[in-house]
Formats: structure tokens, sequence, C-alpha cells
């Protein structure tokens, strides 16, 4: 199912002025707090009222300014996990879990019950009261809550926001589950590189209220001018991979992508797993010849595609790998002395213990 | 009990228990809509409002009542009206006591289920509605139940002033034993006759007991809804 976006709304000074359309997966809206969002989000799921503009999702115009068209948010039948889970403090899990049942007919039904409850596994939690859940619980039954609803897209905003690092790994399969496995298409909007490595079909990038890029999770995150600021730190490139075999004898894991075979840390995954690999730029190295006798156990032959400018000690050199773009971060030095330049062969270098917390490894779409 | 106090006693306690009663139940729904309009409403004219359901409390009570005998007595436009379309009485009847209470008390009614209106997360009425939820369902579902502490809150007050109620009460319906003579009336007959100084304090002793009564039976009702809300 197609979603279309094109607003321009007012909201104080701040004009957000966007346009976007995704055909399906999971498309993050990413941005800095302030950058319109969340706006853009209320905007889709009918919260708020934009100035101008349109926004259809699929054969459905759930806006239409011109023509004087807007479809209150109860009846666009689209699902919102807010970053704040916003369950009801006087129901039960299990009342709302099946809130949206009482107002969506029968057959319209995504997934019953006991679907959403295995999914999230929540079961346990059924007869508990909101206020007795723990932040990712709560989290967990929002998207339940929503999904029961039967939507035809499902916005989250920030869903994981609130949570600490070990919550976020406890829910972040289950939303590639849904991404996967529900096929809903989802809009997930996001401020964290991590989120959007891990979670993006498609990603639309935000700034003061105007998309400055959008297109293939892949293509915007391999751009060399998508990070900046502290951000930088978080750059990588994705490699969707299939896992190719293990090697318990050294704990080691086998993917294979276009661009070469790499050694991860050992996946408890069956072979054959289609598995996303996000490479950060600090962590790939630059060779302009085959090197020899290096304990880093991945070697990608590539060709130089793009140097990025910087005032700065490092430069980000973007390389094409059989297809597969990578980013790799060098000192403005290397660059001059090796020298690289646009068009050189060279060879990535990538330790697997980069890949040592598993937070880069997500299921691929 | 009925030994105890005289038959006049009784009937006054129980017609004031029957008078606070009809004029919460009925005040309700309007105390619900005028506090939704005044928590939520944009509309001209939302100040007036405002300050005339909130004038009975400070106007001086015999005011209000002479005012709602100018508008309710017989000869009156409203009350004759009234009267010739609908046979609803309300001068020098109990229903008449009802009104005077229920306007008396309308005001603590509305005050207590606003404040709790306003105490309402706005935001789980968005979450409802991004569920499919009729604005409708939403305030059934959703704002009703969070609300009920005010509304249980806004009755016990308004019972407890029904109860009360004197000024408004006397001027407008008079002290008619058996029809308008409400518990404070009696005891204001009693305390102007010689020896009714044992039945005043017998009176007396019922209102304290049946306010008592209302304080604790809110109180556990309150904590009640707020175990089952989970606030």
């Amino acid at each position: 199912m197609s979603l279309e976006v094109r607003i321009r709304h007012r909201q104080g000074r701040f004009l957000l002025d966007a346009e976007f359309a995704s055909t399906g997966g999971l498309t993050v809206l990413f941005g800095r707090s302030g950058s319109g969002k969340t706006t853009l989000a209320n905007a889709i799921a009918g919260l708020n009222r934009p100035g101008e503009g349109v926004i259809r999702l699929g054969d459905t115009v759930l806006l239409d300014t011109a023509r004087g068209v807007f479809l209150p948010a109860h009846r666009r039948r689209i699902g919102y996990v807010f970053q704040d889970a916003r369950l009801f403090p006087h129901l039960s899990v299990r009342h709302n879990l099946v809130y949206g049942t009482w107002f969506t007919r029968q057959r319209q039904a995504v997934a019953d019950l006991d679907q959403v409850i295995g999914l999230l596994g929540i079961g346990h939690l059924l007869d508990r009261r909101p206020s007795g859940l723990s932040g990712g619980e709560r989290q967990r039954v929002a998207i339940g809550r929503a999904l029961m609803a039967s939507p035809r897209l499902l916005l989250m905003d920030e869903p994981l926001a609130s949570l600490d690092e070990a919550r976020k790994a406890e829910i972040l399969p289950f939303i590639e589950r849904l991404r996967d496995e529900v096929g809903i298409p989802i809009v997930y909007v996001s401020h964290a590189v991590a989120e959007v490595a891990r979670l993006a079909t498609t990603v639309v990038v935000l700034v003061d209220g105007r998309v400055v890029r959008s297109g293939q999770a892949r293509q915007v995150m391999a751009s060399l001018d998508m990070f900046q600021g502290q951000e930088r730190a978080e750059a990588g490139a994705l490699l969707d991979t299939r896992l190719a075999g293990h090697e318990p004898a050294y704990a080691l894991s086998v993917l294979q992508a276009p661009a070469g075979r790499l050694l991860v840390p050992l996946l408890d995954r069956p072979v054959g797993t289609p598995v996303r690999l996000r490479i950060r730029a600090r962590d790939v190295t630059l060779a302009v010849r085959q090197p020899d006798g290096l304990s880093a156990q991945n070697i990608l032959p590539g060709r130089i595609t793009a140097i990025g400018r910087t005032d700065g000690p490092v430069v980000d050199v973007q390389l094409d790998c059989a297809g597969d773009l990578l980013i790799a971060q060098v000192t403005r030095r290397a660059i001059a002395t090796l020298p690289l330049e646009v068009g050189r062969p060279v060879f990535a270098i990538v330790k697997s213990i980069s890949f040592a917390d598993g937070s880069d490894m997500g299921s691929s779409a | 009990m009925g030994a105890w106090l005289t038959p006049e006693e009784w009937t006054a306690v129980l017609l004031s228990l029957r008078v606070a009663t009809v004029a919460t139940l009925w005040s309700l729904p309007f105390g619900l809509l005028v506090a939704m309009l005044l928590a939520r409403g944009r509309f001209p004219g939302r100040a007036f409002l405002d300050t005339l359901v909130h004038l009975p409390l400070v106007l001086p009570p015999v005011v209000t009542g002479y005012l709602l005998l100018l508008t309710f007595g017989r000869r009156a436009p409203v009350g004759n009206f009234l009267a010739e379309q609908f046979g609803i009485v309300f001068a020098f009847r109990w229903t008449g006591a009802v009104l005077a209470c229920a306007i008396m008390a309308f005001p603590l009614m509305v005050r207590a289920i606003r404040l709790s209106i306003e105490a309402v997360d706005r935001r789980l009425e968005q979450a409802a509605g991004t569920l499919g939820a009729h604005p409708a369902w939403v305030f059934l579902t959703v704002t009703l139940p969070l609300i009920l502490p005010g509304i249980v809150a806004g009755m016990i007050l308004s019972f407890a002033k029904a109860l009360g109620e004197f000024g408004a009460t006397i001027t407008f319906v008079s002290n008619i034993p058996g029809e308008t003579q409400t518990l404070p009336s009696a005891i204001y007959t009693l305390t102007q006759i010689p020896d009714g100084e044992a039945g005043a304090m017998r009176l007396v002793l019922v209102a304290v007991a049946i306010s008592m009564a209302a304080l604790i039976g809110s109180e556990l009702l309150a904590r009640r809804i707020h175990h089952r809300i989970g606030a």
C-alpha cells in the first residue's frame, strides 16, 4: 500500500513543508528534535490539520485541502504507537489491547489477539494494569493495541526513545518481525541512527521542516553529508547479507554480501537467514594495496566513488564494493599522502570485533 | 428511630433526603454538560455562562430564592407557562425545593467535575481516536471513566449543599410541613417555638449523622475508583 504525503503546515513560527512517498516496508522519518517529524506523523494520523496539502493512503484520500477533504483520525484506520505509550490507565492490558476491535469490523482484522500476544510476548501481562508495567512492556502493549485496531498503516513516534539500551534491544526484534511478517506499512519517527540502520527500508531525512533527502535506506545511509556534528561517530553504511555458515570453533559466523564475505561474532540464527549489517565508517580502514598478514579478518575490494569535504582532521570516503556502498572515515593526511582519489581501487578492512555487541546486526527485509 | 423522632420531624428528615437526592440526580446531566462546555468549549458567551453558573455561590441565598419566585412563581411568566403547558408547578411544592437546592448546589457540582475534566490527559483521548473510536465513544470509554472521581465528588458536594440549603428554599417555597419543610427549615421552626430545643437537637444530630455518612461514603467510593482506574 502506498503512502503519499505533500503538506505545508505552519505552527507558530515553524513551517513544515514536506513531501515524501512510501511504497511499503518501514519508512523512517529521520531528523533532530524540532525538525518536524512528529508534526508530520500527526498530520498523517489526522491529529493536526495542515493548512495546505494532500495525503493519500492507497486509494483513500486522507487530506486534500484544495478539495476540502479532511478525514477525521478515527476514520483513517492508522495505528499510532506514541513515544509515551498512552495506555488507558483505567483498563487492564487485555482491554487496552482489544479497545480498537470495538470499533472495527471483524473482516478487516489484520491479526487476532492470540497472534498479537504471541508476536509481542505479552501473554503474561493480560490481567495487569498499565501502571504496573515496565517501560518496555508498556511499549509492547501499545504496539499490540495499535495492531489490534487493524490499521492500514502503523505510525511509530520514537517508540524506543524513553527506554534504556537493554529495553531497546528487547523491542527491536519485535519491530523487525512486524515489518517482515505482518506486512503493514510502517512510518517510524526517529532521531537515532542505530534504529534507522536496523529498521529502515526507506529513509526520509527532515531538517527544519523540510525533506532534504529521501530514498532507500542503503542509499541514504551511504551518502556522505548525511551525518553532521556528533552524529558523525554514528555514520555507517548498510549491507544486506545472508548468513552463509558458522565457524563454531572460532565462535564466528560468515556473512555473504555482494561486496564479499564477512566474519562476524557467532550469530544464533540458521544458515540462510538474511542479516542486515551496519558497518560504521570509523571501523573501516583503507589500504591501497592488497594487505597481507593482518589480524583483521574482513578485507573487501572496492573503488572510491566520492570523498567528502571537511576542514577537520577526519574525512568521509565513499566506496563501491561490487555494488555495495561503504563509508570509511580516514584522516585528511591519509587522503593526501596515499593519495586517495575518486576512482582509485582500494581495500576496505573491517575488524570482526566491530560487530561484537550485536546491535548492528538485524534481520533483513 | 421512628419512635425517637416525632412524626413531624421524621417527615422533615425524609423530605430533605428526597429533595437532596432528586436535586443531585437531576442536576448531574446538566452539571456534566456545563462542566464540559466550560472546560473544553471555545464559544462566545463562555465567560457569561461561567459567571451565571457561579452566581448562586456569591449571591445571598434569599436573593436567589426571590429571583426563583419571580421566575417560577404561579403568576410569573415561566412558572405560568410550565404549569399551563406541562402541569409542572414549583411554587410552594417540594419540587420547588428541589429546584432551589439544585440551583444553589450547581456551582459546586460543576466546579468539581470541571476540575477533573481539565485534569484528563487529552493525549489519551487522541490515542482512542487513532484506534477508531468516534468522539462520542471516546467520551464514554475514556473521558467518563477518568473523571468518575470528580463526578462522585461533585455529587457528594451537591447532596450536602442541598441537604443544608435554607435561605433560597424558604424564600421560594416557604416552610410548609410535609411539603416544603426540609431539615434546616424544621430546625429553624423548632428554635422559634417554646420547648422546641429538644426536637431541634435531635434533628441537628440527624443532620450531622447524614453529613458524616455522605462524607465517609464518598471517601470509600473515591478510593475504590482510584484503585480501579489505577491512577
